[in-house]
């Protein structure tokens, strides 16, 4: 915790309790510092001018595409292209590959636990090529079954496309498994790792995924940048994305030739500095360890969920066997909202809505729950905290 | 409740009245006989409410009612305002909301003179939201939805008997 200077407030007085990591995380020194320190000493546009600081600006950038390599393991830093964050990579994989190589009657698969960001990116690519976008039902429990998926799948199934952890429910879904029947049928397949990446340690080439996105600010990053893993081959067939400087290899009024991945996909200047933050929040959160972090993680919501469990009235939303670092809970008689307002009342942030996530309280026949989610700097003092901020609301409802 | 150890905002806030009506909600129904109606959504929270109203051939209200899913403080609102309508016209109904918004928001702007000094209590009972601007849009949704429903072009059904 002492690594996180926005810990050091104090909300209405009390000790900033914060459950809402799932939403963003906060940012510790060492980002912070990087960021400062890159913008004071190394900042120039990259792969442009001639000069020092630019050579400096380009090498500290690509060096953090070794970086996710790394920590993702990817195969190849070309196979690393970042977006502004994972809504873009998702928006990017829609636009370039699958009007590219998707026509009408072709299919895409998701699941009824996506974000919002994981199911318009493809309604909209619905109405542009006169695909067929499938849902795989989840069950009551909040869990995706794989037989369910596997009754899905097609021969004119092209792309299954899924979150790893939903951000709703916290249920972990079994990723690898799928991306192999997605691939006997033929199908590529997209993960969204934007709760696991966090979590987890992730390893694309494990679960074999063809594209992995995520976004640096659920990772103690930056906001503006996130990522796209896509498998070097897949890459190189795309088309860009946007068109603009940097992606080009020479343009003329007649014909432009563009850059190889992943050069190709990062038209105009990038969110350079936030790059070079997202560097560091990956060599923070390895100098802990990601297993140690799920770990602890794990704990926690072991510890949360019991704890929840003995407060009268209470209810968990979501009851799947694998869970990660998000409890998503309801109170009976008490709307999430007027939780979530007593609760910062006494310094805990919790969120309360749907979470961007509207199918899945669908699936559910709830309009809203109150979610609490971890990061790597909750204690179980914070779930306590919690806990007894729910009496209170009890309270004041009884 | 024990009140002792609250703040002074979240006591103004969640009072007596408001957790009453937030939990036993006053004309919670639908009204087939409705001629006005529209439906109010908050899509940052889910709160959704369906307003519905009898207006006479004078332009006044004779019956309001509501129903749907909201917060507490949403649901008393929608609660205490179709309580106050009744027997109002659109232009008193227009002034009392007028009234509210400026409770909520901006209170030096809020002009009472013409109303009726119960419905100005209820309102301001209503107005501890303004320490919670977050939760302003909570309590003004039905009121909104009923200027959606008082609009002329939003009458769903016409009664022609």
């Amino acid at each position: 915790m002492i690594d996180f200077p926005i810990f050091e407030q104090r909300i209405h007085g009390r000790r900033l309790v914060y459950l809402d990591s799932a939403a963003s995380a906060q940012k510790p020194r060492q980002v912070l510092d990087a960021l400062q320190r890159f913008y004071a000493n190394d900042y120039a546009n990259i792969h442009r001018g001639a000069y020092d600081l630019s050579l400096r600006a380009t090498d500290r950038y690509e060096a953090v595409r070794e970086t996710v390599r790394e920590f993702i393991n990817a195969k190849h830093a070309d196979e690393i292209v970042f977006t502004k964050g994972a809504t873009e990579s998702i928006n990017l994989v829609a636009a370039s590959w699958g009007r590219t190589f998707l026509k009408a009657g072709d299919e895409v698969l998701i699941t009824g636990l996506e974000h919002h960001a994981n199911i318009v990116p493809w309604q909209l690519l619905k109405q542009q090529t006169g695909i067929e976008l499938r849902v795989v039902p989840i069950t009551p429990e909040g869990e995706v079954r794989i037989e369910d998926v596997q009754k899905q799948l097609t021969p004119r199934t092209k792309l299954v496309a899924m979150t790893q952890v939903s951000n709703a429910l916290g249920t972990i879904v079994p990723v690898a498994e799928i991306c192999t029947r997605a691939h006997k049928q033929g199908a590529l397949m997209l993960i969204d790792g934007c709760q696991a990446i966090s979590h987890m340690p992730v390893d694309v080439r494990k679960l074999d995924a063809d594209f992995y996105v995520f976004s640096g600010h659920k990772l103690y990053g930056p906001t503006g940048v996130g990522v796209l893993y896509g498998k070097r081959d897949i890459l190189r067939q795309m088309p860009p994305y946007q068109g603009g400087g940097d992606m080009i290899e020479s343009v003329s009024f007649t014909e432009t030739t563009f850059r190889e991945p992943p050069h190709r996909f990062e038209a105009g200047t990038p969110p350079i500095a936030q790059v070079i933050g997202l560097g560091a929040a990956i060599d923070y959160v390895k100098s802990i360890d990601m297993k140690r972090i799920e770990k602890q993680e794990d704990e926690l919501l072991r510890y949360a969920t019991e704890k929840l469990q003995t407060i009268g009235s209470l209810r968990i939303i979501g009851n799947a066997k694998q869970k990660a670092g998000i409890i998503s809970f309801m109170l009976d008689n008490v709307h999430p909202h007027d939780i979530a307002t007593i609760l910062d009342n006494q310094g805990i942030a919790i969120r309360a809505g749907h979470h961007c996530a509207q199918p899945v309280m669908e699936a559910l026949g709830l309009a809203a729950t109150a979610r609490a989610s971890f990061g790597l700097y909750n204690i179980k003092e914070d779930i306590d905290a919690l806990a007894a901020g729910l009496e209170k609301v009890r309270e004041i409802f009884a | 409740m024990t009140e002792e150890n609250l703040p002074d905002d979240l006591r103004e806030l969640y009072q007596d009245l408001i957790l009453d009506h937030g939990k036993h909600p006053r004309n919670f129904r639908a009204l087939p006989e409705a001629n006005c109606e529209a439906l109010g959504h908050n899509p940052f929270c889910g709160d959704k409410l369906t307003l519905y109203l009898t207006v006479n051939d004078q332009g006044r209200i004779e019956e309001a009612a509501f129903q749907g899913s909201g917060c507490a403080i949403s649901t008393a609102s929608a609660s205490m305002m179709t309580e106050m309508l009744k027997g109002k016209s659109a232009v008193e109904a227009r002034r009392l909301f007028d009234y509210f918004h400026a409770l909520c928001t901006d209170e030096s702007a809020a002009d009472k003179s013409a109303l009726d000094e119960e419905d100005v209590a209820r309102l301001q009972a209503l107005a501890g939201v303004r320490r919670f601007p977050i939760r302003v849009k909570c309590a003004t949704l039905p009121w909104h939805t009923l200027q959606a429903a008082l609009n002329p072009s939003a009458v769903k059904k016409v009664k022609t008997e």
